[in-house]
């Protein structure tokens, strides 16, 4: 019930993220998703792609570091307090984030959330138990399809 | 007026300095041959005995020490005496992070002041005046020898130590102290901040001893600028004593060394033959009064030249010029030793691969040093905190190791710059040489 997330070491350079995008659009590399957490020397992007296999074969020819890690994608109703809502199962759960983002599919009246969590086991027994519905790598794929 | 500390000695003839380093170089060699397995071990590997060095024109038969040998024998190798006759230990950084320990006898700290004290009475320094010793305190030498100086001279003495630039000039305003001790840098420092709070009228100073690192002459006349003072730079190391070796006179163009303590040769670095007079090389030193670390022949890797003309100053012994450079790859940095072997080290150590290249430079007169990493695979973790964390391990396992915080920045994987396939380890944008 994870979906597999891209983080990408980048120099907080001008011109450097330019150049990793550049990598993956020759490569026909599509992004669902993505974040940057930015420090004042590098940054770490974050990708959710259409064929993660693909992505990191590419990204490890092209002499990134690089690392892939299983996260949580849950969709919420594009509406007021949903986010709230989700958030408070896992307060209530002791599920620890880490990070989380936001994005959107073409798919009326939904957003979906990624989460990194330290403990996926917890959060998926936490979330499901209340109901939370999580997509797994062939849903996500078929909300783009 | 030129005031001396010891007239008769720092004022002597040629023929009496010759004739004091012959008589206590003969004494030295068989004192430390005697003493010392090490260095005995290296002589008998030369094939020499004290017999066969009767004057300072055998001094070139003996065998050299290095920074290497100082590793080998650490800790006590070295010493000449039972711990029960030594009294102190001083230290610096040294290579692969063994640190360099020296060891003094209440005479070698005697002969060290005394060093100190001419020095400081060169400077213009009597017993009225308030030294205000703002070197660190501690392992490091510049403070305790320049302390000890200034008690030798009979001068008020204040113990700063480095650090808290507030409580500093409030004590140099209010105490009116009037010779400064530290390094260039921190004098930098100290006259940007008074001047910034309009303090110069306020402070008392008329002259500076700065030494432990390199500075060029355009500094000199800005902190003499900055300050209205006279400065005067001081040389030294540790495993020769300290601060003291060598210092400036009123002339300002060299610095005396202290001949009737320290022999000075100057050799190629490669060939290690001796040069002659006045030609540029690596100094040698030979320590002919010390008790508990007498080394013999130590190559300082400090490149300079030696006059031997005549001071207006009217003392008689020889001069070194500025350091102009180093044969090794050592930095110094803060007025700290820094070798790029230990960072290699704590890279290593922490399971980094060593690709790494030290940026150095002086920002405001203040060096700062920033330690260049290739990220790797092992380093990488998508959560920025955990990045950062190792970053931060890094920061303080070289601060552990040297004494001195350097920046750490991550970079793309070979992104550091390699020349001939080597990488370029150190960029210096200091340019002191």
């Amino acid at each position: 019930m994870t979906i597999n997330q891209i983080s990408v070491f980048i120099e907080n350079k001008p011109g450097k993220l330019a150049e990793f995008t550049d990598i993956l659009s020759k490569n026909n590399i599509d992004m669902r998703a993505m974040s940057i957490a930015e420090t004042p020397d590098f940054g770490v992007m974050r990708i959710i792609v259409n064929d993660s296999y693909n992505a990191a074969c590419v990204i490890r020819e092209a002499g990134y570091v690089f690392s892939i890690t299983p996260v949580l994608a849950v969709a919420i109703p594009d509406e007021p307090g949903s986010l709230g809502q989700i958030l408070n199962i896992m307060g209530k759960g002791e599920v620890n984030l880490e990070y989380l983002y936001a994005f959107t599919a073409p798919k009326k009246d939904w957003a979906y959330m990624v989460f990194r969590v330290q403990d996926n086991e917890k959060a998926i027994e936490v979330l499901s138990k209340n109901g939370v519905k999580l997509l797994d790598q062939a849903e996500l794929d078929r909300l783009f399809a | 007026m030129e005031r001396y500390y010891q007239p008769e000695i720092e004022c002597a003839s040629r023929e009496q300095i010759l004739a004091w380093q012959n008589e206590r170089l003969v004494k030295q060699v068989k004192y430390v041959y005697d003493r010392v397995p090490y260095y005995r071990k290296k002589m008998e590997e030369k094939g020499v005995t004290p017999a066969d060095v009767t004057s300072v024109a055998d001094l070139h038969k003996l065998p050299f020490l290095t920074k290497a040998d100082l590793r080998d024998a650490y800790p006590y190798g070295l010493c000449a005496v039972p711990i029960s006759q030594a009294v102190r230990i001083q230290s610096t950084s040294g290579t692969t992070g063994r640190r360099v320990v020296a060891f003094y006898t209440q005479h070698d700290l005697d002969l060290w002041e005394d060093c100190c004290a001419r020095a400081i009475m060169a400077a213009g320094g009597t017993k009225d005046d308030v030294v205000h010793v703002s070197y660190g305190y501690g392992l490091f030498t510049g403070g305790a020898g320049l302390h000890g100086g200034s008690h030798k001279v009979g001068s008020l003495t204040l113990p700063m130590s480095s650090g808290n630039t507030d409580r500093q000039i409030q004590f140099m305003c209010d105490l009116g102290s009037t010779i400064l001790c530290c390094t260039p840098s921190y004098a930098a420092y100290l006259s940007e901040s008074i001047n910034e709070r309009g303090l110069k009228d306020q402070i008392h100073l008329k002259a500076g001893i700065f030494g432990a690192e390199a500075w060029t002459e355009e500094m000199r006349r800005d902190i003499e600028k900055g300050l209205g003072i006279k400065a005067y730079d001081i040389y030294g190391l540790t495993e020769i004593s300290g601060p003291g070796v060598a210092f400036e006179c009123s002339a300002q163009g060299g610095m005396h060394i202290n001949e009737d303590h320290f022999i000075a040769e100057i050799i190629d670095p490669v060939t290690e033959e001796v040069l002659p007079e006045g030609e540029k090389g690596e100094l040698v030193f030979t320590c002919i009064t010390k008790e508990a670390f007498p080394l013999l022949r130590y190559r300082t890797r400090d490149i300079c030249v030696l006059k031997r003309e005549k001071c207006a100053c009217g003392r008689t012994h020889v001069k070194m010029s500025k350091p102009m450079g180093r044969s090794d790859d050592m930095l110094i940095i803060k007025g700290v030793n820094v070798f790029p072997s230990q960072i290699e080290t704590i890279l290593l150590n922490k399971g980094y691969a060593a690709n790494y290249q030290l940026i150095v430079d002086r920002v405001n007169n203040s060096d700062t040093l920033e330690v260049q990493v290739e990220m790797t695979p092992e380093m990488f973790s998508d959560s920025v905190s955990e990045v950062t964390a190792k970053e931060k391990e890094l920061v303080n396992a070289m601060k552990a190791m040297l004494g001195i915080y350097a920046k750490v920045r991550l970079v793309a994987p070979k992104s550091i710059a390699r020349s001939e396939g080597k990488a370029v380890r150190v960029i210096d944008k200091r340019k002191l040489y």
